[in-house]
């Protein structure tokens, strides 16, 4: 038989699957039965739906199998070594290299994930082999103001949720004079149902430091931290990993480049409070208090951790950034619309046929998404909206399919672009149910250090409880209505300037819901517990 | 301390876990601390972004943060005991009572929302006969729930321990629980 590599999906979404007795399968048979069979752990390629995932790469071409859970490991040998039957093709994602014949993967555009599941990223070298830390070393030879100028020329925007432009911020971080200066990689991820910043850095966390160590260099940053969730205990280990290699490859550390100068990167890890995501909130959480955001202005450019200039960056907007250096910025924005540069990497999940990581340029449109690569809801199910952008964002129904994925024009359906998080749902799921699920969420999450958001929220979802179970009085609607107006123009921080985003949506799009729970007491979709907690007839 | 489980599991109120009220029986501190905590202190004393992680690594190598632990970071970082029993009681991840032998926390992001995972939580409170955040009396399990593990493509996802399982129902749930160690489908 022809030799071959054979990789291994290990993110926290393989395991979950059962990649790790697959991959022990894998380990026990290669060597019994004495294959030339090399064995590689790497990152997820994004297609969760088919973990646990092996790729066979021999010097023909390049055949995904998935699901490979343990009892298929016996037969995909078999099959490899000539023997046995082929491998049914239920279990065969795609025979061609440039996945073209799996629209999942073939219609993604790659950029910032493209080296996940591609790469062991456990090894510095496999990052080095494919052109790692060269974007660092080139940002390194050009002045500062140009690096911040090229980014300025991606029109890459902060792919947090808010969009703000980052070559603008890093311009106002560069203006401070006053040391010491940090960076600051938010990787809390909070949107329940997102995962692009856990799959980006368990797959190649090199890209996240390489980001980060360029967005220093060009604000001058002294200092760096990295704040991610405690949830993600494989993606902490892995970059905890990558900083120490970059330490001994002598990009960070106390002499960097040889110049003398020392250039630490910190890990903080969040302990489970959605608001620390935001970034006052996250900045007062590093210094290890209770993580009560503040009043911006001033903004963390000019005014962050222990009152010092401070640049916030998310995860996938420092991982955008070595490749604007290599590739040139012209090149990164022709990627995207004319407002914003580049691709976008989103969560897809919900009840939607294949679930998994998609990397798209700005500019696709949700049909494209939904259909094309998502294949449409799950069982042929007719499928009812899509939550974008989580417990700040909302719902985009059928009708609005055809917008495009840019800030603006998501923003124009009332929805939000968000971090990414993207989770649909079909005519099984309860719209008003699923407002009311956001609002515990953002209730229990409020911080409560003003009053709009502690009070008001509470109040929301008392009103949308009652909904879900057959008690809603007269006048609640009108009541919900006025409370999201309230909530969101009196927040402290966009914890609760957005948390009326999901009623706000699913009321303009789906009022016969909301108008069957509160008026006939019934839930059109049978989730709800109506009559007070009892079962639905 | 994890957020609200759905209206039609009302679980009743939660609790809050309490320190002690204290009654003087002389200096609790008079013995130094145990030398893998004051280990974990000292390696960060005079850290000025140290508290939190300093409750972590206690929390990861104790399984809880107990009274006497925190009173020794108190002095010993030299915060008041308030202070840090108000970052302890902020974050959801802290524990101050000890947990049973296998955590579960149910996944109650969107994704699983979506897929049903509310149905697992009732399920496991009605068969478990406790709520959320609390302990079954022989100490073998303690149920949670968790804001999206970031397994999301696999949901309804259930954390046991370190181990993430995906595609849950609760049937499937109830399943897994019965066969970890130490329970009724443990054969050794
Ligand atoms: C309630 C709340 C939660 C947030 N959570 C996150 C998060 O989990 N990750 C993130 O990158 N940004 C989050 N943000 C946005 C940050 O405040 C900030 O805008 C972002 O980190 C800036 O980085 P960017 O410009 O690269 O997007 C959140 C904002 C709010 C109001
Ligand atoms: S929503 Fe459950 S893992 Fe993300």
């Amino acid at each position: 038989m022809r030799p071959a590599t054979l990789r291994v999906g290990m993110s926290t979404c393989g395991l979950a699957a059962g990649a790790g007795a697959a991959h022990r399968a894998l380990t026990r048979e290669i060597a019994l039965r004495e294959l030339p069979l090399r064995l590689e752990g790497t990152g997820c390629l994004g297609a969760c739906h088919r973990e646990p995932l092996v790729e066979v790469l021999d010097g023909a071409g390049a055949v995904l199998y998935g699901p490979i859970t343990e009892e298929a490991v016996g037969p995909l040998l078999d099959h490899l070594s000539g023997a046995g039957a082929p491998v049914p093709e239920d279990r065969v994602v795609s025979r061609r290299g440039d996945r073209s014949d799996y629209p999942f993967l073939g219609r993604q555009q790659k950029l910032t994930t493209q080296l996940c599941g591609v790469i062991d990223p456990h090894s510095l070298d496999a990052y080095l082999a494919h052109g790692g830390y060269e974007a660092l070393r080139q940002a390194r030879r050009t002045p500062p103001e140009q690096v911040v100028e090229a980014v300025k020329a991606s029109r890459l925007r902060g792919r947090g949720g808010a969009g703000f432009p980052t070559g603008a911020k890093w311009e106002i971080s560069r203006a401070q004079r006053r040391r010491p200066k940090y960076v600051v990689c938010n990787a809390d991820e909070g949107d329940p149902g997102a995962f692009m910043d856990r799959t980006l850095i368990e797959g190649d966390p090199h890209r996240v430091i390489e980001g980060m160590l360029i967005g220093a260099w060009a604000t001058g940053a002294t200092g760096a931290y990295v704040y991610i969730r405690a949830e993600y205990p494989l993606a902490v280990a892995a970059l905890q990993e990558a900083i120490g290699q970059a330490r001994e490859l002598g990009v960070v550390g106390r002499d960097v480049f040889g110049t003398g100068t020392p250039f630490e990167i910190v890990v903080k890890e969040g302990a489970g409070a959605f608001v620390c995501g935001e970034e006052t909130a996250l900045m007062r959480s590093i210094e290890g208090h209770r993580g009560m955001p503040t009043m911006r202005p001033p903004y963390p450019s000019e005014h962050g951790l222990w009152g010092h200039p401070t640049t916030i960056n998310n995860v996938e907007t420092f991982a955008a950034v070595p490749s604007i250096m290599l590739e040139g910025p012209g090149w990164f924005a022709a990627m995207g619309t004319e407002r914003c540069g580049g691709t976008k990497a989103f969560a897809l999940a919900g009840a939607i046929e294949r679930s998994g990581l998609v990397e798209v340029p700005m500019g696709m449109t949700l049909r494209e998404m939904v259909y094309e690569i998502g294949g449409g809801c799950r069982g042929g199910r007719a499928f009812k909206a899509v939550q974008l952008g989580g417990p700040s964002g909302g719902c985009v129904p059928a009708g609005l399919l055809d917008t495009r994925i840019d800030y603006e024009d998501l923003r124009a359906t009332g929805a939000i672009m968000g971090s990414g998080g993207m989770v649909v749902a079909d005519e099984t799921n309860c719209m008003v149910d699923l407002a009311r699920f956001f609002l515990a969420f953002t209730q229990d999450e409020s911080c409560g250090k003003c009053v709009p958001c502690r009070v008001g929220a509470r109040k929301m979802l008392d009103l949308l409880t009652a909904a879900t179970q057959g008690r809603a009085a007269p006048g609640d609607l009108r009541r919900l209505e006025s409370l999201c107006r309230t909530v969101e123009a009196a927040s402290l921080c966009g914890l609760g300037q957005t948390a009326p985003n999901p009623v706000r949506t699913t009321l303009r799009y789906f009022p016969e819901e909301y108008a069957a729970h509160m008026e006939e007491r019934r839930c059109p979709a049978g989730v709800c517990p109506m009559s007070g907690g009892q079962e639905a007839a | 301390m994890s957020f609200d489980s759905s209206a039609p599991a009302d679980a009743g109120p939660r609790e809050r876990p309490r320190l002690r009220k204290f009654a003087y029986r002389g200096d609790p501190l008079a013995e130094p601390p145990p030398p893998e905590l004051s280990e974990i202190i000292s390696r960060h004393r005079g850290e000025r972004d140290g508290l939190i992680t300093v409750l972590e690594e206690i929390q990861r190598r104790f399984g809880y943060l107990g009274e006497r632990q925190l009173r020794y970071v108190a002095r010993d970082l030299g915060f008041p005991l308030a202070r840090i029993y108000g970052v302890v009681t902020f974050y959801n991840w802290f524990l101050l009572t000890p947990p049973g032998l296998h955590q579960v926390k149910v996944c109650r992001g969107t994704a699983c929302h979506v897929n049903g995972s509310a149905l697992i939580l009732d399920r496991l409170i009605a068969e478990l006969a406790i709520g959320v955040d609390e302990t079954t009396p022989d100490g073998r399990l303690t149920l949670q729930t968790v804001a999206c593990v970031g397994a999301c493509s696999l949901a309804a996802v259930v954390v046991v321990g370190s181990d993430t399982y995906g595609r849950m129902s609760p049937e499937e749930a109830l399943r897994t629980l019965a066969a970890l160690p130490g329970g009724d489908g443990d054969s050794g």
